[in-house]
């Protein structure tokens, strides 16, 4: 019906505009075309000439083409890795290595800062003047120095003058502190330990399920069964019975200084704290400013609406408030979490070796193949925040269509 | 019911007959008294979380002052001075180093160039971000077009100036760092205006080469943009062309920032009301002059905020460049420990110090302007 006449009005204005027919040019479809010829055209013209000057480029300069190079053996070492790798193993396993650490320090920055920026938003929102003031001054200035400024601040300027290992700062558990960084037990599992692992994961899903039935069973009859006291007996208990059952041991190995070094327990470099805490001191410090507004964006009338259904002051900030502020929240919580998997290349500048360190340096100059490396890198990071993005989007829309 | 009608006043139980006396006042209701009980130990939670801040506050203060001001050494003439047990941060180290975390290797004799410079552009900033200042036309041209065109040619000087040429590689310190920046925000403010108009375009291919180039910038980290304009640039430039690492630098940055101004320019795009569009429509205007005359002059306004904070992390991001081996501010600061005759542990330390106080007065002014811009702008449309 709509489309009939649509057509009939076209027609109507092109027998009318007789003259306009003549004369392409004022044609806006026409121009959209031409204009979007003129832009491929541009960016066929662009792309070609800098893939002719790259080729001819590197012809002259004898570079290498092609991913060969990722087969070929590294012959350097790398001191911080969390899988199996030496001199002889390939720059694909550096690649590896590299990115296995990006993300390392991101996955606990960002649970960390995650932590932190939470309180500390909460906190400037605190009615107590001390706390919120205390709040405002570390955001002020966390946020307003660059993080490279803060990273090698830590690392030059803090951990780098510690005392030497036979002075080290002893801290509880048997950790002890010193310029070469830090040295935590390590937990030594048994063979079987990881029957325990099994049943804590068969927990968290019976968990899942007992919050389902839960939610369905306060929906249905309006009374909410003890679903958090059963599941923290859920997940301790049963990985506990396991444990006891199969009689699994675990025991910690303590480090001891023998020579000129701890022996034993597990060797954090100071690379790695001072990068972990610069990212999360700085990111938090923005957490705290995206919850805090959060909240703010609740309206007032929310909380007095829940104060007057008789709600105590718990339920009105988790069934209330905390929603509500949750979908504020989250979608700038992302983009931080994604600042922080960036900016954690900046280990560069102080030498832990990260995916651009690993990568984008030391391989970058051993092999000299730049296009192949960059793209790569580029690659992996792009792949990483469209990842999120999507993720984002998913989560957006799932919390949208909860609404009303 | 008829009992109270027919009643006399005094049978009535609840009318009283004589005066109550009256309550004392409240303990306080002002006062710094009241003020305390009310905000500070209102319940035993906050009290212990006052408490419990009040040692944080003491705590960072006595070792921040300390280390600071209070056991810091002040005078002397080399490191030696400051090689003292348990002294704090090392201040004549400072003063002794300042022109070269200003200036950088810029010869000495030539320090008016840039002090001009410096002085230019803060007047015309000022001038330009000041409301109620006329002719913001005039200033915003001469800042974005001819005031780059002034410094490059007094600050590299050569050719036709007859001044003494100083190439970019004596460029450093305070100085690099703001041209850095100032290159990034100016040059990359047309570009992303470019973008995000293309990115609103009816036209697919033209809305693809948009996103797709908007995405990529913004989904890489910028040590990695940098990395690829130091080592790839030259590459993907005919035989023969070679420039300087800044300003491969300053390519990168440029492309980097340009995504983002993106962005932040298209939301101001989107918080255009429809009716906008349509009158410049009805009104004849063709797309360039609808755009340059009805929608760009109110989205531009909306997003000098988001412009300014885009400038503030850009602004902390230029020491990004010290990595790819420029000598900005605080590649200057890390040079400067090294320097001959001020070798103490307290070195390191002072200049970052130093560095940070710079960079934070900055961009906490920047940030600040952002908020009163905020306010300012804010024409009571939102709900």
């Amino acid at each position: 019906m709509s489309s009939e006449d649509t057509s009939g009005e076209n027609t109507a204005i092109n027998t009318k505009d007789a003259p306009a027919k003549a004369s392409l040019i004022y044609d806006p479809k026409v121009r959209s075309w031409f204009y979007q010829f003129l832009l491929l055209g541009g960016v066929v013209w662009f792309f070609g000439s800098v893939w002719g000057n790259l080729t001819a480029n590197m012809a002259r300069q004898n570079i290498r083409t092609g991913f060969g190079f990722l087969d070929n053996t590294s012959s350097f070492e790398i001191g911080f890795k969390l899988i199996e790798y030496d001199r002889s193993s390939t720059f694909g396993d550096a690649l590896l290595v590299g990115f296995l650490n990006t993300m390392l320090v991101s996955v606990i920055g960002i649970i960390i800062a995650t932590i932190f920026g939470f309180s500390i938003g909460i906190a400037r929102l605190s009615s107590n003047w001390i706390v919120a003031r205390l709040a405002t001054v570390y955001i002020e200035v966390l946020r307003n120095i660059p993080l490279l400024l803060q990273m090698v601040f830590w690392y030059f300027g803090v951990l780098a003058v510690m005392p030497s290992v036979k002075q080290s700062i002893q801290l509880p558990l048997y950790t002890v502190f010193n310029n070469r960084g830090m040295v935590t037990p390590a937990p030594q599992f048994s063979e079987n330990f990881v029957m325990v692992w099994i049943a804590l994961a068969v927990a968290v899903i019976i968990a899942v399920f007992v919050s389902k039935w839960a939610k369905k069973r306060q929906d249905d009859t309006g009374v909410r069964p003890p679903a958090t006291l059963i599941n923290i007996g859920v997940i301790v208990g049963i990985p506990a019975l396991v444990w006891l059952a199969i009689g699994a041991t675990l025991t910690f190995s303590i480090p001891v200084l023998r020579g000129f070094n701890y022996q034993g327990g597990i060797h954090i470099p100071p690379e790695f704290i001072a990068l972990l805490w610069a990212l999360i001191l700085y990111t938090a410090a923005f957490i705290a400013e995206i919850v805090r507004a959060g909240i703010l964006a609740v309206p007032t009338g929310q909380g007095e609406a829940a104060k007057s259904l008789g709600l105590n002051e718990k339920t009105r900030l988790k069934e209330v408030i905390i929603p509500q502020a949750m979908r504020v929240i989250v979608p700038p919580l992302t983009s931080q979490y994604l600042n922080l998997t960036k900016n954690s290349s900046l280990a560069v500048a102080i030498g832990y070796p990260d995916l651009v360190s690993v990568f984008m340096g030391t391989t970058l100059n051993q092999t000299g193949q730049a296009v192949e490396v960059v793209a790569i890198t580029m690659t992996i990071y792009l792949a990483l925040s469209l990842g999120t993005s999507a993720f984002m989007n998913w989560f957006n829309a799932r919390i949208a269509l909860t609404e009303r | 019911m008829t009992k109270i009608t027919s009643g006399s006043t005094d049978s009535i139980a609840i009318v009283r007959t004589e005066m109550v006396p009256d309550m004392p006042p409240p303990v306080r209701a002002d006062g710094i008294v009241f003020w305390l009980r009310n905000n500070l130990f209102d319940s035993v939670g906050n009290t212990i979380l006052t408490f419990l801040s009040l040692w944080v506050v003491y705590y960072a203060l006595s070792g921040l002052l300390g280390y600071v001001f209070i056991d810091a050494i002040w005078q002397g003439t080399t490191g030696a001075d400051c090689r003292v047990e348990g002294s704090g941060v090392c201040w004549p180290y400072i003063s002794d180093r300042l022109n070269f975390f200003i200036y950088g290797f810029y010869p000495s004799t030539e320090y008016w160039r840039p002090n001009i410079i410096f002085a230019l552009g803060a007047i015309l900033l000022f001038l330009l971000a000041t409301p109620g200042v006329p002719l913001k036309m005039v200033w915003g041209v001469s800042f974005v077009v001819v005031f780059p065109v002034v410094t490059f040619f007094l600050i590299n000087g050569g050719g036709f100036t007859g001044l003494v040429e100083v190439p970019t590689e004596k460029w450093g310190g305070l100085m690099l760092t703001l041209v850095v920046a100032v290159t990034g925000i100016v040059a990359s403010f047309p570009l992303g205006v470019l973008l995000a108009l293309g990115r609103r375009s009816k036209m697919p291919l033209m809305r693809s080469v948009c996103v797709v180039f908007i995405e990529l910038w913004r989904g890489v980290p910028l040590i990695t943009v940098l990395f690829m304009a130091s080592v790839m640039l030259p590459l993907f430039l005919p035989e023969g062309t070679n420039f300087d690492k800044l300003v491969r630098a300053l390519v990168g940055v440029t492309l980097f920032t340009a995504a983002y101004t993106a962005e932040v320019v298209r939301g101001g795009l989107q918080a255009i009301d429809k009716g906008q569009y349509e009158a410049a429509d009805a009104l004849g205007l063709n797309y360039v002059q609808s755009t340059s005359l009805i929608i760009l002059p109110q989205a531009l306004k909306l997003v000098i905020p988001g412009i300014v904070n885009n400038s503030i992390s850009l602004f902390k991001d230029t020491t990004l460049v010290s990595i790819v081996g420029l000598v900005d501010l605080l590649g200057s600061v890390r040079a400067g420990s090294a320097t001959e005759g001020w070798s103490a542990p307290s070195i390191p330390v002072t200049g970052y110090f130093f560095a940070a106080a710079v960079f934070w007065v900055f961009t906490f002014t920047m940030s600040r302007y952002s908020q009163y811009m905020e306010r300012h702008l804010d024409t009571g449309h939102k709900s």
